[in-house]
Formats: C-alpha cells, structure tokens, sequence
C-alpha cells in the first residue's frame, strides 16, 4: 500500500474533503469553518482557525459548507435535525469545552434518537471537537471531555493519536449510522505520519498495539499516548518490557485487548487526560479489577491530573498534565509493588 | 380559499381524532394502566392540523412533549400510539419511548421531546437539508409558550436567518409554561411572534382556536416560505384543555376558567358551527365521523390493553445502528 507522510491536521483536512467529494450528502457546518463571512475579507478569510476546513467553501458551496453564528446548541441540533432529515453532518465544536453549552443536543437528542423512536431511526452525525491541555489554553479551553461522552449510551467516541488513524477513523465516522463524538487533540495537529492512500477505514472497538513487552500494560488514549510511547522507550533500556495500548476509541472499547494484554502482564496502568473522577482510567481499572482479578500481581495504579480545573500558567500546567516520568514512575511502582518483580 | 367538502371532512376527523384520543387518554390514565407522564394536548387541534393539513410525508416536524396532537395531524398511525402510550411491544417505537417520543420517520414526523425547546435546533437541520435538496420542503418545530424563553429557540431562529431556511417557527400561546402564567413567564408584551420578528423573520399571528383562521394564515405563510425566502414564525393563540400533565390539579386556573374556556374557545364546536351555519357540510356527515373516530379510539384502547409488552430481553437493542 502507497503512503503519504502529513500530520494529523492534514490527514483529517484530505478526509473530510475526501469523503464530501464521495458523498453528496455529507454536510459540514460550525462556527468559523469558513471564516470571514460578511467580511471584507470575503468568505475564507480564515478557512477555519483549525486548518481543517480550509477550501471547502470553495469547493462545495454555501449549501454543504455552512459558517454558523456562535450557538453550539443550534450548531449540534442542526447536526441532529439534518441527520433525522436524511444528511450526514459533521459539526465542529471549535472547543470539546463546549460542549457545556450543547449537551442536550448531544446526550438527550442524537445518543438517544434510535433507542427511544424503538431503532427506527438513524442519526449519522459526527461532532468533530478540538480537546486536550498543553497550550496554555486556560480551563475552558484545555479540558478532556471524552469521559463525559463516554458515559453516555448512544454515543461513539473516538481518539486518533496518529495521521493514519485520524483518516481511517474519521471515514469509519462519516460511513457509519451512528452519532460519533470525534476528538481532535489541539496539540496533536501537527504530529506527522505515514497515512495509507486511497480508501482505508479502521473499524472502531480496536485497540492498537503501540508497543509490546511482557511485564506491564499501560493502556491510554489520545494525546497521553505520546507520553507513553516515550516512557516505554526509556524502561525499555531498563529492559522492562511495556505492552502499549492506545484504545484508538473509548465507545464502543476494545476490553478484549485489555484484559488480553493484563492477563499476560499481571499488570496495569492506565494513563488518561481527563480527571481522576468517574474517569476513563478508574473505568478501565474496575473493568479489570472484575473481569482479571486473578491474574493481577499488583493493583492497577492510574495517571491522571489531578482532581482540578486546568490551570493556565505554563508551570502550573506542566505539572497538572501527567508527563512520561509520571507513566515511568507509575509503571516502576507497579512492578516493585510487594517485591512482585 | 375555500377548502373542497373532502378537505373540511378531513381536517374535522383529523381534530376529532385527536380530541377522542386525549380525552380517552385522561380516562384511561385514572384506571393506572398507563405507566409515566402524559401531556395531553386536547384544545388546540386546531392548531396542530390546521398546521399539517399543509404538509405532506415530505415536510418535516419536530414536535413537543405534547405532541400527540401533532403526530396524529402529521399521520401518525393511531393505533401503533395507542400501544406506545401503553409500554407495548408492537408501539410506534416499541414500547421504548413512550408519551414523550413517538416518532415516525416515515411521515416526516421526527420525534416529539421530552426537552422543552430542544426540536427548534433540530428543525433547522432538518431545514437546511431541505434547501439543499432543493424540493420545495419545509421542516417546522412545534414550540409552545413555554419553549420561546428557551435559549436553544433564540439560537435556532437566529441561525434560521442567518443560513435563509425553510424553518418555521409556529408558537403555540397555551398561556401556560407548565404551571406558570404567560402574562408572568413572557417578557415581550404578550406577544411571542415579535421575538421572531426581532431576529428578522416575518411573523405571522392567529386564532389557534379556529381552524379556518389557522389553515388560511398557513397557507399565506407557507407560499412565503416555499418561495425560497427563508424562515418565518407564527403564534397561534389557542387553549389547553387539561393541566400540564395528567394529575396535575390545575389550582393556577381562575374560577370557572375551564369551564369558559370549552365554552368559547372549542376548536371542534366553532368548526362545526361555522360550517353549520355557512351550509358548508351536513352535520350529520361531522355525526358519522364522530362515530368512526370514536370506534377507533375504542379499537385502539381495546387492542393496546391486552397487547403484549416488549421481551425484557430486548432492553438492550438498538442503542447503535452498528455495534
């Protein structure tokens, strides 16, 4: 297979481009996507302050490219409306944080359409939403909110870490029939990678296989996989051997390749950007804590935050947001625990 | 415009329809065989068919959490309500959503909610893929007094005009906000079409209690907005028959209020008499209607009672179209 190397902000630009060429009914719309409009400047002024979105105005007109006023509950029901009415929208929320401002639309309306109308209906809408600290973006700006979507039945969630999987999932989203939240990490954007030309799809609920090393599991998502990926590569000239999982989505999960990898280890660490609470990690780990009791040697130890809003001072972040010898520290723990190692 | 005697017929069975179902309802609701919350919407018929009796499969709508009334005047298959409302396996949406969330997709009906003012925004998208298909349709969101404080309905009309959509807005001015006054919970001089007019939309007001007046004003403004020029907005001033929800004691209403209300503000009885009067249609023809709607009511009751309820075992399908 043929490959291009761009980053992530490039790889989900070509897909989205991609798929609105493919597909007549794949609407995009979201405030600024075009940017510029009643300006002087003219329409793509901008182009999307994310650089994602840049072109499409010119390329599919103001009927599929739909710059909004700023009212994210009205930006993510439209989604849903124009999904139920036969469309394949896909809604940028310029910041997951707002999500706050258009959680009805997303947890009452589109996660629940098909369930409560007895699975006659079907909402096609993906929510592309830009998530995760380490800009100095403040407690509005910064926040992990893939937990909070986790949690709610009807919805998928998904997190690409690399260029090929933000094209293989994003066409997943825009193929399938379900409402998918899709989280892009803002300080991800420029990660560059080798991405698959042509069609390529990644099926969701599988992990991916970062790293593999027999004496712990450390399971993550996102942008925490970066951090993982280098913790792994200093234990491993420690020679101890790290089983990496980046879930890739977090709804629907892929807990076979968790408790598979655990079962192999006897040992886990779940690393998660969003606060400890209710979280991602204390999920995993009571998942595991149930289902591979037996075959733990030490208890799961989660790295998170911690229990607070994100802080905007560069030093006050740099110490809220867990770093790779927070994940070392954690994975060395684990293995000393009870002289089990 | 006068209407053709089928059209007449029909917008009386359609109204009928819908007040024998309510009324049926508030009854059935006493015996405890009904389980959860029930908003009844008997009163303002006319509002919701002199509405859709415009529309066709077509046309979307988004409606209320008292939106029975909209999804029998939409098309609605009456008896597959009925077996929703009683938690029924064979139910409009399977027993799964109940009062609150009937939904047929197949006649553009895309779901009533429990969420006061949340179909205003999804009305709009529903919109927007109209004018893209470019087929003349429309999508209107039902909203009531109550939803026109909503933000998620200033959002909605707003980006109405802003993106130029075939939306409409059709207020329906009950009075009440669940328990709440509309002189108290209403800050624009009792006037909720002007909120549509001050986010620049036209707007258009009528007698919510009088079909004739209702259907006419619709037509007017669905030639507007068919025409290509974007969203518009109606009030209609109409009248709940019953409280907010079946139970509620209704202590908020003045002395006799009920009472005045059926009595000079009876959607059924001013379309009778009008086309009694005019010579429009034989009462006797509006007399085997009666009868017919109330068979059917009676079918359905009888039906939904003995219906078999949803396989606990099912309780998990359909959350996603794909797993």
């Amino acid at each position: 297979m043929s490959h291009t190397n761009m980053t992530i902000r490039e790889a989900i630009a070509s897909t989205i481009d991609a798929e609105m060429a493919r597909d007549d009914s794949i609407i995009i719309l979201g405030e600024d996507i075009v940017g510029g409009a009643g300006t002087a400047g003219g329409p793509e002024a901008i182009g999307g302050i994310w650089g994602t979105t840049g072109g499409l105005y010119g390329k599919y007109g103001a009927g599929r490219v739909l710059d909004t006023p700023i009212s994210e509950s009205a930006i993510v029901g439209a989604a849903a409306g124009a999904a139920l009415a036969g469309k394949r929208p896909i809604a940028e929320l310029m910041f997951a944080d707002f999500i706050g401002v258009s959680l009805d639309q997303l947890w009452n309306q589109m996660a629940k359409f098909r369930y409560m109308f007895g699975g006659k209906t079907r909402c096609p809408a993906v929510v592309r939403m830009i998530y995760g600290a380490g800009m100095n973006a403040a407690a509005q700006h910064s926040q992990s909110a893939y937990a909070i979507l986790t949690s709610m039945p009807g919805l998928k969630v998904v997190l690409p870490a690399t260029p090929a999987d933000a094209k293989g999932l994003l066409t997943e989203a825009l193929r399938g029939d379900d409402p998918v939240m899709f989280f892009e990490h803002k300080a991800l954007y420029g990660v560059k990678g080798d991405v698959p030309d042509g069609e390529y799809r990644l099926p969701f609920g599988q992990a991916r296989q970062v790293r593999s090393g027999g004496d712990i599991t450390i399971v993550t998502c996102g942008g925490m996989v970066r951090f993982c990926e280098k913790a792994a590569d200093a234990l491993a000239k420690d020679g101890i051997g790290v089983d990496l999982l980046d879930l890739r989505t977090t709804s629907p999960m892929d807990e076979e390749a968790i408790l598979d990898s655990v079962e192999s280890t006897g040992r886990l660490v779940v690393v998660d950007e969003s606060p400890p609470r209710c979280s991602l990690a204390a999920d995993i780990s009571a998942i595991v804590a149930q289902k591979a009791f037996s075959s733990l040697k030490a208890p799961p130890l989660m790295v998170t935050p911690p229990h607070t809003p994100v802080p905007f001072a560069r030093e006050l972040e740099r110490a809220w947001l867990p770093s790779h010898k927070d994940v070392e520290a954690a994975v060395r723990k684990t293995l000393a625990y009870n002289g089990s190692r | 415009m006068q209407l053709s005697r089928d059209e007449m017929l029909g917008a009386y069975r359609r109204m009928k329809t819908i007040r024998a179902f309510e009324e049926r309802l508030h009854d059935e609701i006493m015996t405890g065989e009904i389980a959860g919350f029930t908003h009844l919407y008997a009163g303002q018929e006319a509002a919701a068919v002199g509405v859709c009796d415009h529309l066709t499969n077509e046309d979307f709508i988004v409606s209320t959490h008292r939106g029975h009334g909209h999804c029998i005047a939409k098309g609605c298959d009456v008896e597959a309500m009925m077996l929703e409302i009683y938690g029924r396996r064979d139910g409009l949406c399977k027993g799964r959503g109940g009062s609150m969330h009937i939904a047929d997709l197949s006649v553009g009906m895309l779901g009533a909610n429990g969420i006061v003012g949340a179909g205003a925004p999804q009305a709009v998208g529903a919109a927007i893929s109209a004018k893209l298909d470019g087929k003349g349709r429309v999508a209107i969101a039902f909203s009531g007094d109550g939803a026109c404080n909503q933000g998620t309905t200033f959002e909605a009309m707003n980006m109405a005009v802003v993106l130029k959509v075939p939306a409409i807005f059709v207020f329906e001015n009950n009075h009440y906000s669940e328990h709440t006054g509309f002189d108290y919970a209403v800050g624009t001089s009792k006037d909720i079409a002007s909120r549509a007019e001050a986010f620049g939309m036209k707007a258009w007001r009528a007698n919510g209690s009088d079909f004739f007046d209702t259907h006419d004003t619709m037509r007017e403004l669905l030639d507007y907005v068919r025409a290509g020029n974007g969203p518009a907005a109606i009030e209609l001033d109409t009248e709940r028959f019953y409280g907010h929800f079946e139970g509620d004691p209704q202590r908020y209403r003045g002395e006799g209020e009920l009472d005045r209300i059926r009595e000079t503000r009876d959607c059924l009885k001013a379309f009778r008499a009008r086309v009694s009067e005019a010579g429009l249609l034989d009462p006797a023809d509006l007399d085997a209607i009666d009868a017919e709607v109330l068979a059917l009511i009676d079918k359905a009751v009888a039906n939904a009672r003995v219906a078999a309820p949803p396989d606990p075992a099912s309780v998990a399908d359909d959350v996603y179209a794909s797993y």
